[in-house]
């Protein structure tokens, strides 16, 4: 367990140096920083000065070594735009990303977890065709474009709940559901499978044969084993809500960490757009980590040789 | 003294896309306390339905109804499956075939055993766990109490089955349902096992119901044979009587298949029965043996063919009389 879990960290640190490198590298390629820092109408003088400043005109890779040095250090630079330094910047916003992620993945499984057992129990009926469409619209439907129909239904309509901004709880609904929506049909889908492979695997006959209540031959025995993958594919899942979040935070002006990145783009400022690159690209990895240490740690024939 | 399980005209259907299975038709057997049943017959022929059946364990598509299943005089036909989950386990436990995946590969031995006592009776953890650790000595597993904590894929397949077994006793049932449990073991494993559940049988006094193919396990194991084709009991008596004069055709020709030391010649043909089983859809006259049997008649396609019954527990299903198929027998008559 200890050499799998070694492997598993050397592997993702790996993978996230690796794509801070690629992100560097896309991002200092698809323009000149430095005419986008000096601004569209500066003379080529300015454009000079801005370049030397910030040290743009040294090789590429030697910016990235320099960048990376400090970024380990916990120093990603200061913004050009804001006239702040990048780590209070992101800390500012962390915060509200973390929480409508951590909501939206709650909404996510408490939708997906039961209705797919359900499904399985009760395959073919109307309940498990409900659970389909639930899923099927869920997988089919882009998120920005479900967030707007609850704008307009909840927000716009019946006037529930507000439309944008996050100052209160309340601000945090609808958005977690947009979010959380898009990622429960996977969910669902694998719940059901995997519980309906189990239900008529050998061991839960056994359980019966023992004459043990449907209760716990369902919840023991069956979704002991079902949940497995589905706990592997929920923190996967979590780490793209946490960082898949731009498109949902923008639609609702949910001031997080993926509004920023939008509006960062907008305005060329790469420390920002670069950090949070890495910031998101180290959540996911964690995640996806996490979630290969829990499945062994759920799994027997994995943690105990 | 009544039987300790009396089953009488059971049927199994199950429902399919080319029209309703009858997998079994009319199935009547029973076992004494202490005693051996076995359910002999080809893949297919209905008898791990028939026990499933008994169990209230069939797959859910599948329906059964039968003039009586009385267990210890209780009648189980119409009981509810809530009273039906009560008894199984504790009256009557099943060991099944395929030991590899018929344990939970998420938890313990320790647990899967302790839990099949504890949902019964009223009793205290450590109290399960010491009669699991008993029950784990009495079926030979060295170690016992380390065992308890290891998960089902630690152990070899003969160690699992051990464990099957020693699950189906924990609530000491009076009845033990075997479904072939040594097919997926290697043949060492297999005389092991079925000496062990051979001597567990007599030392709690146990009836069992052994399904299997194998008639020499037949041989060794049991009291009485019920043997089976196309969801039908063709034969059925004493152990040893059935072996020295079977009287179904089908019979004969299960018994053909096997050589005998110091007969059979090398390199000679063993026997086999033509053809091959009819798929049971839909209803059928006369035999079911009838295409596949040399002694054919015309009768044989259309009458309707009971079990005759020609002595104590003695019966078979055939229009041929005794003194017929005798004198076709002579060559399993020294089995």
């Amino acid at each position: 367990m200890l050499v799998y879990t070694g492997k598993r960290i050397v592997l993702a640190l790996l993978v996230a140096v690796t794509v801070s490198f690629i992100s560097f590298m896309i991002l200092n390629l698809s323009g000149d920083p430095a005419i986008a820092l000096a601004g569209a109408d500066a003379t080529p003088e300015e454009i000079k000065f801005v370049r030397e400043k910030y040290g743009l005109d040294r090789p590429i890779l030697v910016q990235y070594i320099e960048w990376a040095g400090r970024a380990i250090q916990g120093n990603f630079g200061e913004s050009p735009y804001f006239n702040q330094p990048v780590k209070d910047i992101i800390g500012d916003r962390i915060g509200v990303t973390l929480i409508l992620g951590l909501c939206a993945f709650l909404f996510a499984v408490c939708l997906a977890i039961p209705l797919g057992v359900i499904a399985a129990i009760r395959p073919n009926t109307w309940i498990d065709r409900t659970a389909l469409t639930i899923s099927v619209f869920g997988q089919a439907m882009p998120n920005f474009f479900f967030g707007l129909i609850l704008i307009i239904v909840f927000g716009v309509i019946l006037r529930w709940l507000p439309i944008s901004g996050g100052e209160s709880w309340r601000h945090f609904i609808m958005p977690a559901i947009a979010l959380g929506y898009y990622g429960s049909p996977a969910l669902m889908r694998l719940t059901r499978t995997g519980m309906m492979e189990v239900l008529a695997s050998d061991y839960i006959r056994t359980a019966r044969s023992k004459g043990l209540r449907p209760g716990p031959v369902l919840f023991k025995h069956a979704l002991r084993n079902a949940i497995i993958p589905v706990v592997s594919l929920a923190f996967v899942l979590f780490g793209y809500m946490l960082g898949g979040a731009f498109v949902i935070e923008y639609v609702f002006a949910v001031n997080g960490v993926g509004f920023l990145a939008v509006r960062s783009i907008e305005r060329a400022d790469l420390p920002v757009v670069q950090a949070i690159i890495l910031l998101l690209s180290f959540i996911y990895v964690t995640m996806t980590l996490l979630s290969d240490i829990l499945n062994a740690y759920l799994d027997p024939r994995i943690r105990v040789k | 003294m009544s039987a300790l399980l009396k089953v009488r005209d059971l049927h199994v259907d199950i429902p399919l896309a080319a029209g309703v299975l009858h997998a079994v038709r009319g199935v009547d057997f029973s076992v004494d306390r202490g005693q051996t049943l076995s359910l002999v017959g080809e893949s297919g022929c209905g008898k791990s339905l028939s026990v499933l059946a008994v169990m209230n364990l069939l797959p859910k598509k599948a329906t059964w109804h039968a003039n009586t299943i009385a267990f210890d005089g209780q009648e189980l036909d119409g009981v509810s499956e809530w009273q039906m989950a009560n008894i199984r386990g504790s009256k009557m436990a099943m060991i099944f075939q395929e030991p590899m995946t018929a344990l939970n590969p998420c938890y313990t031995i320790g647990n899967q055993l302790e839990e099949a006592l504890l949902r019964h009776q009223p009793v205290s953890r450590n109290k399960a766990r010491d009669r699991a650790v008993y029950l784990l000595e009495k079926v030979g597993i060295t170690a016992a109490d380390s065992r308890l904590k290891q998960y089902p894929h630690q152990l070899s397949g003969g160690l699992r089955q051990r464990v099957m077994i020693a699950m189906g006793l924990m609530c000491g049932p009076p009845l033990i349902i075997a479904d072939e449990p040594t097919t997926a073991l290697d043949v060492t494993i297999q005389a092991q096992i079925l000496a062990l559940l051979a001597s567990l049988q007599k030392e709690f006094d146990m009836g069992m119901i052994l399904i299997t193919h194998d008639l020499g396990v037949v041989a060794r194991m049991a009291d009485s044979v019920a043997v089976m084709y196309c969801g039908q009991v063709v034969e059925t008596g004493r152990a040893i009587e059935l072996f020295e004069n079977p009287l179904h055709p089908y019979t004969q020709g299960l018994l053909r298949c096997i050589p005998v030391p110091g007969k059979t010649k090398p390199g000679e043909h063993l026997g086999s029965i033509p053809g091959i089983v009819p798929t049971p859809i839909g209803e059928q006259t006369g035999c079911v043996f009838q295409n596949r049997c040399s002694y054919v008649t015309d009768d044989c396609t259309s009458a309707k063919i009971g079990l005759a019954r020609i002595s104590a527990g003695r019966a078979y299903r055939c229009l041929l009389r005794p003194k017929v198929s005798q004198k076709n027998m002579s060559e399993s008559q020294a089995i």
